[in-house]
């Protein structure tokens, strides 16, 4: 089983050079019989956590580790376990989404191979993200992502790609060259990037775990995006191609949250504690402001990007309060987010297709032309800003609930705030519904009915979104056992 | 008394020099343009291969006076010689497409050239390094004009020389200011004893330091990079940004941290101001170039700057035991670097085979035409700013980055951090102009060794990628 690790890894990487040198279609195809391999291979990793014991903060089902480059501490080193089995799953879910939905339609200016051998390539990175089990080697997967994301949206994207391109790659290769210098700020003074032995903090000194939270907040916080950092998403998201979004909001974000709980706070537990309010209030400003913003926004897609701002906000605030509720909290925030904003993604992508425009005021009264795409995007909106019994709720309840038994002054109002930051995500997301679905008619949506591929890349989101908000347990039970060695291990 | 001359120690000098004086001969005999060329390439090759052999024996010693030798070789002296061979070899290769040049001067000169880098990195005193260093340097002033009648050629080699002899003088006055201090030439001696607590010690340091900042094209010793570089035949800049350059790192790291280890303290504060100038400098002005050559110089200076970086950063650290991590880390960052560069250089060659590098806008679309020339390009470009898929430039950068950190120079580590995000704008802006669309005519024919060249170069740049062990192990030996 643990060489499925490296099978996962292996064939996308493969799928993407074969989708890069074949001609345009049957690259296609390959691509996405990769994707779907990736899929396959991902999940049999699953092994129910009452299997593995251990004193370590970190326990994986799976591990495998080879010597890469031992000069540099660089080990291959993969492991899986109950905090990232369903952020791969979702991974390879959504990338195999994508490759297939690009055999139907490739976004101008064709050459649909690359994109999917570009999608593929991603992939790769973001799997190697959430299954290294060595600092060096996540920090290299992280930097594996930035210029194929480039490449996707300078070639596929809207009209001002170019800017909003360079845009994302060159804040976010801030967020990881800080990643870098955190790295082996923590490297230097352990004497080994092995995540399994330095969660807790091991010899660390306080100033020194303080110094290398910092750098690595501040790393994780550009990608994840955390306000007031986040001014490079809207802009990518808006002029990414559909699938680029999708990539993008699903998964892509979820590196740096995830890299918080494992790396950050499970590496530098000192610090985490020590910022913890810092992180707290910051992570409610991105929720109100969030909000707010998506309250006076004009354009389907950017209204959606800022949505992930204040969404992303609920998982930082789990995070910022250390306790296993807000962490199972992000957790589950943290996947439900990426199948339904990737949903609401492909959605507007298709609205956009099929309306030409993406302005709210140009959109309206979908309910009676296309009534099929308008409950999907209902469904949608409703599940993302909370609704109980679909995905959005649980993160979003359990993040307040969590700031509010933490206790204190401090951490009671930040619970307050972000409820209420909660109840203004209604509100907008209903004011979408209310000027896109219903409404009068304007502008012509042709054709109004969902095409089978349309409905062959949501349905497994809808049914996901459903079925996670029903029972959460899907991903909090595995999730349970290494939040609890996590918060065991911190001191 | 009688002195033992170790011939063996020698052979890849030896060989070196030979080069020269086959190429001049062939030239003289045959004339005939490839056969000139194949024949230094046959003398290159056959250096690379005896510094392998030699460096792979014990280490040797020879021209000693009591225990302080000037020629050593060494596993590290071997290392520069392979280097030096290898990049002559390289650069040979990519010449095949420059038309303008005599032939048998151009490969004699060059071949003079790396004999000098390979005495440089065998030599032991101070002497010694300023004469390979000047033998290295000297070909390259007359190789920068070499094109027929071109202005900037002139200008560039006039500006070089200049610019190069006074830094020369400088050096010299300095090691002379040394010896009166010190009474010593030898590294070995002066490493090892104290130096006299003088101020002209310190003035001594400084001038050496300073007139070797200029062969590494440091800021604010920089100016003439530019103006040489692209006025020179694309195929020389290549040389002056990889073999040159690494002449002036080897000499630094030998005079200044090696030989006068004593005075760390003193250069160590330069070295690391140096190293910040450098970078910032360096990738500031190169986000404003509009002619290739000229980005590719301005972000040479600033590699230079992170080649810099763990020598000034260590010594302001407190303990030196470590030195080796920082020297390691520096030659391991020059090893990734000048590969990376030379396949940049060598890829603008095959885009524009037999004219100069000209602005970028002449690049509109060319990845498009040439795909793989195009792909070794951008690999190369952001190795370069040290990104993934250029994985040998990623792990150059992380070799640094790691050194500093040991080091206890945090804030120094920063700085290359935020530089590095600097650099990547202009070589995003490159390569994205790369894949402009835009139809153009039909690209000229390139010569086969040059795409051989670029080839080997960038199979090269892709295996130290993934194996980067091997070169990390070649420079710590």
């Amino acid at each position: 089983m643990n060489a499925l690790l490296i099978v996962v890894l292996a064939v996308p990487a493969v799928g993407a050079a074969a989708a890069a040198l074949l001609p345009d279609r049957l690259g296609r195809i390959v691509g996405t019989v990769a994707a779907a391999g990736a899929l396959i291979a991902s999940l049999p990793l699953y092994r129910n956590s009452w299997f593995s014991y251990g004193p370590a903060g970190v326990r994986p089902w799976h591990e495998v580790d080879y010597a890469w480059v031992p000069a540099l501490n660089l080990h291959f080193h993969l492991g899986v376990d109950g905090v990232s089995y369903p952020l791969v799953v979702l991974t390879t879910l959504l990338t195999l989404l994508c490759c297939g939905f690009t055999l139907w339609r490739t976004p101008d200016p064709g050459r649909g191979g690359t994109l999917v051998a570009l999608l593929l390539v991603i992939e790769v990175g973001i799997l190697g993200t959430f299954l290294a089990l060595d600092l060096v080697l996540f920090f290299v997967f992280f930097e594996v992502v930035l210029l194929p994301m480039y490449a996707v949206i300078a070639v596929w994207g809207d009209r001002d790609r170019a800017h909003a391109a360079r845009k994302f790659v060159l804040y976010t290769l801030f967020g990881s060259v800080l990643l870098l210098v955190g790295v082996f700020t923590v490297v230097a003074s352990a004497g080994t990037a092995n995540i399994v032995a330095l969660t807790g903090g091991g010899e660390m000194s306080r100033t020194t775990q303080l110094v290398a939270f910092t750098l690595l907040a501040v790393g994780f916080a550009v990608k994840s995006p955390l306000w007031p950092l986040h001014t490079w998403l809207p802009d990518a998201h808006t002029q990414a191609p559909t699938v680029g979004s999708v990539i993008l909001a699903g998964v892509l974000l979820k590196m740096g949250t995830y890299g918080l709980i494992r790396v950050a706070v499970g590496v530098t537990p000192e610090g985490a504690r020590w910022a913890a309010p810092v992180l707290g209030v910051l992570a409610v400003a991105a929720i109100v402001i969030g909000s707010l913003v998506c309250l006076a926004q004009t354009e389907l897609k950017r209204l959606i990007a800022y949505s992930s701002v204040g969404h992303m906000g609920f998982v930082l605030l789990g995070i910022a309060t250390l306790t296993a509720t807000g962490i199972q909290a992000a957790l589950i925030g943290n996947v439900a987010h990426g199948i339904i904003t990737g949903l609401l993604f492909f959605l507007a992508g298709a609205i956009k297709d099929r309306a030409h425009t993406g302005d709210l005021a140009q959109l309206g009264g979908l309910r009676e032309r296309a009534p099929w795409l308008a409950g999907v995007l209902g469904f949608a909106a409703i599940a993302s800003l909370g609704l109980p019994g679909l995905a959005g709720f649980w993160g979003e309840a359990f993040a307040v609930v969590a700031a509010i038994d933490r206790g204190g002054p401090l951490w009671t109002t930040l619970g307050v705030v972000a409820a209420v930051g909660g109840a203004l995500t209604a509100a907008y997301f209903l004011r979408l519904l209310r000027r896109v679905t219903h409404g009068p008619v304007v502008g012509s949506i042709a054709p109004p009915a969902l095409a089978p591929v349309e409905v062959a890349a949501w349905a497994p989101l809808v049914v996901l979104a459903l079925a996670v908000g029903l029972v959460p347990g899907l991903v909090l039970g595995m999730a349970d056992g290494p939040v609890q060695a996590l918060l065991e291990a911190l001191p | 008394m009688t002195q033992s001359v170790d011939h063996v120690a020698l052979l890849p000098a030896y060989l070196a020099a030979g080069t020269a004086v086959l190429a001049l001969l062939t030239d003289l005999f045959v004339g005939r343009r490839w056969v000139v060329f194949a024949a230094a390439a046959l003398g290159a090759a056959a250096t690379a291969a005896s510094a392998v052999i030699v460096g792979r024996g014990d280490d040797r010693a020879t021209f000693c006076a009591g225990d302080a030798c000037s020629f050593l070789s060494t596993d590290r002296s071997a290392l520069v010689a392979v280097l030096f061979a290898l990049l002559t070899l390289g650069v040979l290769g990519i010449s095949a497409a420059t038309r303008d040049v005599p032939p048998g001067e151009y490969a004699f000169l060059l071949a003079c050239s790396m004999t000098g880098g390979v005495v440089l990195g065998s030599a032991g005193d101070l002497i010694t390094l300023i004469v390979a260093l000047e033998t290295l340097t000297l070909p390259l002033y007359v190789l920068v004009g070499l094109r027929r009648r071109t202005v900037a050629s002139a200008e560039g080699a006039v500006t070089f020389f200049v610019v190069s002899v006074v830094a020369t003088a400088v050096t010299l006055l300095g090691a002379a200011l040394l010896y009166a201090a010190a009474g010593r030439v030898h590294f070995s001696a002066l490493a090892t004893g104290d130096l006299p607590d003088l101020p002209l010690t310190s003035v001594s340091v400084v001038l050496i330091l300073a007139g070797l900042a200029f062969k590494v094209a440091a800021v604010p010793f920089h100016a003439w990079a530019p103006a040489a570089y692209d006025g020179a035949p694309v195929p020389v800049a290549a040389y002056l940004s990889t073999a040159s350059k690494l002449g002036g790192v080897i000499a630094i790291l030998y005079a200044v941290v090696d030989g006068l280890r004593p005075a760390l303290d003193k250069s160590g504060p330069a070295l690391a101001v140096l190293a910040v100038l450098t970078m910032t400098v360096g990738n500031l002005v190169a986000l404003r170039q509009t002619r290739m050559v000229r980005l590719l110089a301005w972000s040479s200076v600033a590699q230079a700057g992170y080649i810099l970086a763990p020598l000034g950063a260590f010594v302001l650290a407190d303990g030196r035991a470590e030195l080796s991590t920082a020297v390691a880390a520096t030659l391991a960052y020059t090893v990734f670097y000048v590969v990376l560069e030379l396949a940049a250089f060598g890829a603008v060659v095959a885009l524009r085979p037999g004219e100069d590098g000209g602005t970028l806008e002449a690049y509109r679309g060319a990845a498009r035409q040439r795909p793989w020339i195009g792909a070794a390009l951008v690999l190369a470009l952001i190795g370069l700013a040290g990104l993934p898929p250029g994985l040998a430039g990623l792990f150059a950068k992380v070799a640094v980055v790691r050194s500093l950190l040991e080091g206890g120079a945090g804030w120094l580590a920063v700085v290359v951090a935020l530089n590095a995000v600097v650099g990547l704008a202009y070589y995003v802006r490159v390569s994205a102009l790369l894949y402009a669309p835009m139809a153009r005519a039909v690209p000229a024919r390139v010569p086969w060794p040059v795409v051989t060249t670029l080839g080997a170069v960038t199979v090269i740049a892709i295996v130290i990628g993934f194996a980067p062990q091997l070169v990390l192990d070649a420079v710590n030996s």
